[in-house]
Formats: structure tokens, C-alpha cells, sequence
């Protein structure tokens, strides 16, 4: 086999690795999307977040300690203990799901009725809040996050790809994990949204709003219940980035990346969600590898959103998204 | 008492039909000029001028922009910060290929560039809608931006890839480069803003204005009244790549006089000219000036409250000043959503009844 092709196909099994990433945040937006209509651009600061807090309640760092320092001239840092992983996961779910509580009853209830421009914004702001309060809550200095998943190179698919093709492909432990969790994460979301009442409550929300209060379905009740699974889908999406890269500013920056997946999937699909990720982390790493050398390098950066523009031209909608149909 | 329309009589459709048709307004607009022209020069020192008000005039204008975009035509974009980019190398680039070239008109010629760049990535909003369009823009804005940091052309082939502006004159007072004065960036901020707003009030209540805002309404039915979607989405990002190409300029020709596009122009300042846009209010030329004003003026009093009286680490500010951003983005959003300029308008209600409350 040629070798171009071998490395083209590395490079495309790692775009596939890097795409369940950006599907893992989309799939925030879409469940926020699907059950309030609000476009929730706060998601990856919400990643953010959930990994500096589990970060902050591993290393059992004091809440607000800089902030308390600089009024009080003490010096305070960490309590001295640490927590198990798991511990620290299940505290990080408790802080999300509180999270989702104080977003409802502070911002969005006020909000009903707006105009989704202005539920957008009230996101935006919502983001900007976030990132300074896990900044001031944790600080703000790169952390290392480290929740017991192998890290390197994946020893068995070097292996197994040299006896095939001659030739070892490189990929992370890690993301294969990440794949994994990820398949696992929307199984489980499958799952309880196709047999539990309240995962029933919240497609019927998604499908009428007006028709779900008719029946008797509490409206803020479900909009909790989605902030906190868009919550615990973040703290997935954020253990994941932080544990490759550290949990730092860039982490909230892949909410970006989500949109163009989700413009490909259409913004009220879940699978949609996935194959536009996939689409995307495929797509970027080919275009790299072919195009990269020629113009400089880095294409990366606009690649999905360029994908995203040419896409629209030719179906508004997405993928999976429901036809757009206007009257007057 | 002072703010009262009684015995104000209108003799003609156009004195009827101006700006300010209530005396008291007209007034103090007469009056806000001549304190920005004749009195701010006097009293402004260098800290001042370069902490808060060139940045709000450049803002300010690019707010404009902004707002003829999404308050007027009803397109959301994100791609600002790339336009500004836009502007600011395209001026560095006349600076440097045309030595002779008053800044003035470099200036006017970048805003052009500028809209000619803003059309081609306005196209796509014919057919995409909404946040699609909003995703769509965000490919401006990476784009361009990559393309000015990877592009050695952009740049001269300067070894930092930071572009610098040239000392340039008008009238023989240096307005860029090192030797301008704090006075100087100010005289010309300010005749930039106050030419392109009164172009930006009187565009947006005549013809043009009226077909953005029906196409903001409702643009299928606009398209059945006759009105030319294609013609007026593209005026509409036309002129607003204009504002905005022009405030780029500014801000690295004038205010920054160096820059490096992915760090002066990222997409952070699409969001600040986002947020601007909205807590001043959407579809109103006082709100675009509202929205700059508060959000250059929050920080940097914030700042001054902090970290020099209060003696705090500026990291600790800084992530303060976010969240504050944030919050009261969310409390205005909460309280008026239609912003400072919705505001402003109860308050002018209420005032021509004071003291008589009915």
C-alpha cells in the first residue's frame, strides 16, 4: 500500500478520535436546544468549569482562596486532604446540578417569552460569568487533571495496524477511552430518554412546548433536569479535554468548534450531533494532511467553520435538522 | 419643567421630520458637540485620553456598524473582530505602499476594502438564517484571521509578524505613529464618529434604512412588498463592514499604532462589539454610543477601583471584571431587554410629564 495513503488513513482514525470530542460539547447544545430553544453558547465554559471544579475538589483546594486572600491578607490554599476520583466526579455532578437549579430560577425564568437573539446573549453573558467565577473560585493557572485513564501511545493498535498493513498507526490511549466513554455517555442518554418518565417528559417538551404543559409536565423541572444533563455532559467533555491538554482558558474555546458540528447535524439532532463531529474531526485532519503543506499550515482553525459555510449553501437545515419552513 | 414640547410648533414637513424634534434635545446635541470639540481638548490629559475615550469613539463606530447589521438588517454576525483585522491591515498596507496618501483617505479606503470583503462573506446570508448565519460568520472571523497571521505578504514579511503604522500627518500634526499626541488621536476619533454617525442616523430613517428594517421584520413578507432582499442584505453588510473597517483602521493606525491580527483582533472583540451592541439596544444610534461607553468605562473603572485603591493582583481584577461583564449583561437582559437606548426612551417619557406624574 502506498504510504501516502496509510498516513492519510492515521490521520483520518485520529480526526475520528478528535471528532467524538467536539460531538461530546454539541451534544450539550442539543439538549438544551431541543428542550428550551435556547442556543446555549455557555456549554463549553461549562466544560470549564466542571473540570476546574473536579480538579479543585481532588486536590482539595479551598473554594475562593485567592479572592479570600487578597481581602483578608490570609494565606490560604488547600485544606491538606484530597478526595478520591470518584468522590471528586460525584461532587462535580452535585455543583452542576446546583449549577442548572441557580440558572433557572435566576436567569431563564426571567426570560421566557424573549426573543431567542436575546436568550443567546443572556448565554453569552451566562459564559463570561462562568469563566471569571472558576477563575476566581480555582484559580486561574493550567492544572493537570488525572482520572486514572492510560495516557501515550495505544501499544495495541500500533500493534495490530503493523501486522495489517506494515505500518504502526499512532493514537492516543487516551481518546480511544474517550470514544469509548462517549458511546457509553449516549447509550446511556438513549436509554433514559427512551424508557423513564422523565426522559419521555422531556421529548414531549422538545416536541411542544405548550402541548407538554397541557398534560401536566412542569416546564422548570424539565429545564433543570436538561441544564444538569447538559451539565454532566460537559464535566464528560471536560474531564476528557483537560485530562489531553490541562484544564485551562483554551478548554472553553471548543464550544466554538461545536458550532460548525452543529450546523453540519442540525441543531436538534443527537445523532446528528455525532456524525457532524465525526464529519468534522475526519474532515479537518484530511484537509490538513493534504492541503496543510501547500497554504501554511494551521488550517485547523477555520477549516469546520469554512466546511460549515459551504454546507449551509446547499442545505440550511443540517443533516438530521428538521426542515426549515417559513410563512408569512 | 425644562424637557416639554408645548409651544415647540412645527411650520414644515422637515422640521417636523428631523433628528431631534423636541428643542430641549436639539439643544443638547448643539451643546454635546461643542463640549466634544471645544472643551474635551482642553481638560483631556494623556491617561485619560488613551484609557477611555479614543478606545470609546473607536468602539463606538464600530458599534454603529454593528448595529446597522443586526439592529437594522437583522443579520447576526460574529465575524467583527475579523473585519476590524481588515481594516487595520488594509490601512497598513496603503500606508506603506502609498507613502503620499493622506491618512484620511486611507482610512476611508480600508472602510471600502472592508465592505468589499464584508459583501463576499455576506452572501451566504441570502440563504442561511438566524444562528446558521451566526456560525457562518464565525468562518470570517477565523478565517481572516488565519490568513493575516499565515500570509508574510500581509505583514511586509516583518520578522514578528506585527504590523506597525507609519508616522502619518493632517494639516502637519502627526496623528499616527509614535510623535502623535493624545490630543491629536482624539480630533480625529472624533470627526471620524461624528461624521459616520450622522451618516449612519439619516441612512437608517431614509429609503435604505426602511428596507433593512423590513427585511429585519419579517423578510419573506418584506420580499412580497416589493423590497429587494439581495440588494438590502448587502447594503446592510456593506455599510456595516464600512463602520466596522473603519474603527479597525483606527484602532491600529491610531490607537494601538502596532498590532498582531490573531491577539488585537480575536474573536473577543467580536463578542465586546456584540455586547455593546446589545446592552446599548438594538436598532437605536444612541445605543450603539451607550453600549461602547459601558462597556470600555466598566472595566477601567473597575480597575481603578481594584487594583489601585484597593490594591488587589491585577489577575484577580481581571477575573472579577469578567464575571461583573457577564452579570450585568444578564441583569440588563433581565431588566430591559431592548437595552440602555429602551431605557433612555422611559426616562424622556417620564421627564416630559415631570412634575405633573398624568
Amino acid at each position: 500500500m502506498p504510504d501516502t495513503l496509510l498516513f492519510a488513513m492515521e490521520a483520518a482514525a485520529n480526526g475520528l478520535t478528535a471528532g467524538v470530542m467536539y460531538a461530546l460539547v454539541a451534544l450539550g447544545f442539543v439538549l438544551i436546544f431541543k428542550a428550551s430553544g435556547i442556543f446555549n453558547f455557555s456549554q463549553g465554559v461549562m466544560a470549564l468549569f466542571a473540570a476546574l471544579t473536579l480538579v479543585g475538589l481532588q486536590s482539595g483546594q479551598i473554594p475562593f482562596a485567592h479572592l479570600i486572600n487578597a481581602i483578608f491578607g490570609t494565606r490560604l490554599h488547600y485544606f491538606g486532604f484530597t478526595l478520591p476520583t470518584l468522590a471528586a466526579i460525584a461532587g462535580t455532578v452535585v455543583v452542576m446540578i446546583v449549577f442548572a437549579w441557580l440558572v433557572e430560577r435566576y436567569i431563564f425564568r426571567h426570560l421566557v417569552n424573549q426573543e431567542p437573539i436575546i436568550l443567546f446573549m443572556a448565554t453569552i453573558g451566562l459564559a463570561y460569568f462562568l469563566e471569571g467565577l472558576g477563575d476566581l473560585m480555582w484559580g486561574a493557572e493550567v492544572k493537570r487533571l488525572d482520572v486514572g485513564i492510560p495516557q501515550g501511545m495505544s501499544l495495541a493498535v500500533d500493534e495490530t495496524t503493523f501486522n495489517w498493513f506494515g505500518y504502526g498507526f499512532y493514537m492516543d490511549t487516551l481518546e480511544l477511552w474517550a470514544a469509548l466513554i462517549a458511546a457509553i455517555l449516549v447509550g446511556a442518554l438513549v436509554v433514559f430518554s427512551q424508557y423513564t418518565k422523565q426522559g419521555r417528559a422531556l421529548r414531549a417538551v422538545a416536541d411542544d412546548h405548550q402541548a407538554a404543559l397541557s398534560v401536566g409536565i412542569s416546564l422548570r423541572f424539565i429545564w433543570v433536569l436538561v441544564w444538569s444533563l447538559a451539565g454532566i455532559v460537559a464535566l464528560v467533555a471536560g474531564m476528557m479535554w483537560g485530562a489531553k491538554s490541562g484544564v485551562q482558558f483554551s478548554l472553553s474555546l471548543i464550544a466554538l468548534k461545536a458550532l460548525p458540528v452543529l450546523i453540519l447535524g442540525g441543531f436538534t439532532s443527537i445523532p446528528g450531533a455525532i456524525v457532524g463531529g465525526l464529519i468534522i474531526g475526519v474532515g479537518e485532519k484530511l484537509f490538513d494532511f493534504f492541503m496543510g503543506p501547500l497554504i501554511g499550515g494551521a488550517t485547523e482553525n477555520w477549516f469546520a467553520y469554512m466546511l460549515a459555510l459551504v454546507f449551509l449553501l446547499f442545505r440550511p437545515q443540517g443533516l438530521f435538522g428538521e426542515k426549515i419552513i417559513e410563512r408569512v | 419643567m425644562l424637557y416639554r414640547e408645548a409651544g415647540d410648533f412645527k411650520t414644515s414637513y422637515t422640521s417636523d421630520n428631523q433628528t431631534f424634534p423636541i428643542r430641549f434635545d436639539r439643544y443638547g446635541y448643539y451643546f454635546v458637540l461643542g463640549v466634544a470639540f471645544l472643551v474635551m481638548p482642553l481638560i483631556l490629559n494623556d491617561y485619560w485620553t488613551n484609557a477611555l475615550v479614543v478606545p470609546f469613539l473607536i468602539y463606538t463606530i464600530a458599534a454603529l456598524g454593528l448595529n446597522i447589521l443586526i439592529g437594522y438588517c437583522g443579520q447576526l454576525s460574529l465575524g467583527t473582530g475579523g473585519f476590524m483585522a481588515v481594516g487595520a491591515y488594509a490601512s497598513y498596507k496603503l500606508m506603506t505602499g502609498f507613502p503620499d496618501l493622506n491618512i484620511i483617505f486611507v482610512i476611508l479606503l480600508s472602510g471600502l476594502v472592508t465592505a468589499g470583503v464584508g459583501v463576499l462573506f455576506g452572501l451566504p446570508s441570502l440563504r442561511i438564517k438566524g444562528f446558521y448565519l451566526a456560525v457562518a460568520t464565525l468562518a470570517a472571523q477565523f478565517f481572516l484571521i488565519w490568513l493575516f497571521t499565515r500570509t508574510p505578504w500581509f505583514f511586509n514579511y516583518s520578522p514578528t509578524g506585527m504590523i506597525s503604522a507609519p508616522t502619518r500627518t493632517v494639516f502637519g500634526i502627526p496623528v499616527t505613529g509614535a510623535s502623535a499626541s493624545a490630543l491629536s488621536m482624539y480630533m480625529i476619533c472624533l470627526v471620524f464618529l461624528v461624521a459616520l454617525a450622522w451618516l449612519a442616523r439619516n441612512l437608517t430613517r431614509g429609503t435604505l434604512g426602511r428596507q433593512w428594517m423590513a427585511i429585519r421584520d419579517m423578510d419573506i413578507a418584506a420580499e412580497i412588498i416589493g423590497v429587494n432582499p439581495l440588494w438590502s442584505k448587502l447594503t446592510a453588510f456593506a455599510v456595516s463592514s464600512f463602520y466596522i473597517g473603519v474603527a479597525g483602521a483606527l484602532l491600529f493606525a491610531v490607537y494601538l499604532g502596532a498590532a498582531e491580527a490573531g491577539e488585537a483582533f480575536g474573536i473577543d472583540k467580536s463578542f465586546l462589539v456584540l455586547f455593546m451592541v446589545i446592552i446599548g439596544g438594538l436598532g437605536s444610534i444612541f445605543g450603539a454610543f451607550a453600549g461602547a461607553f459601558f462597556l470600555i468605562a466598566g472595566p477601567v473603572l473597575l480597575k481603578i477601583m481594584l487594583v489601585d485603591n484597593l490594591g488587589w493582583a491585577t489577575d484577580l481584577a481581571a477575573h472579577l471584571e469578567i464575571m461583573i461583564i457577564g452579570a450585568l449583561i444578564i441583569v440588563t437582559l433581565i431588566m430591559e431587554p431592548h437595552g440602555i437606548a429602551a431605557l433612555w426612551r422611559t426616562i424622556k417619557e417620564k421627564l416630559r410629564l415631570w412634575p405633573f406624574p398624568y
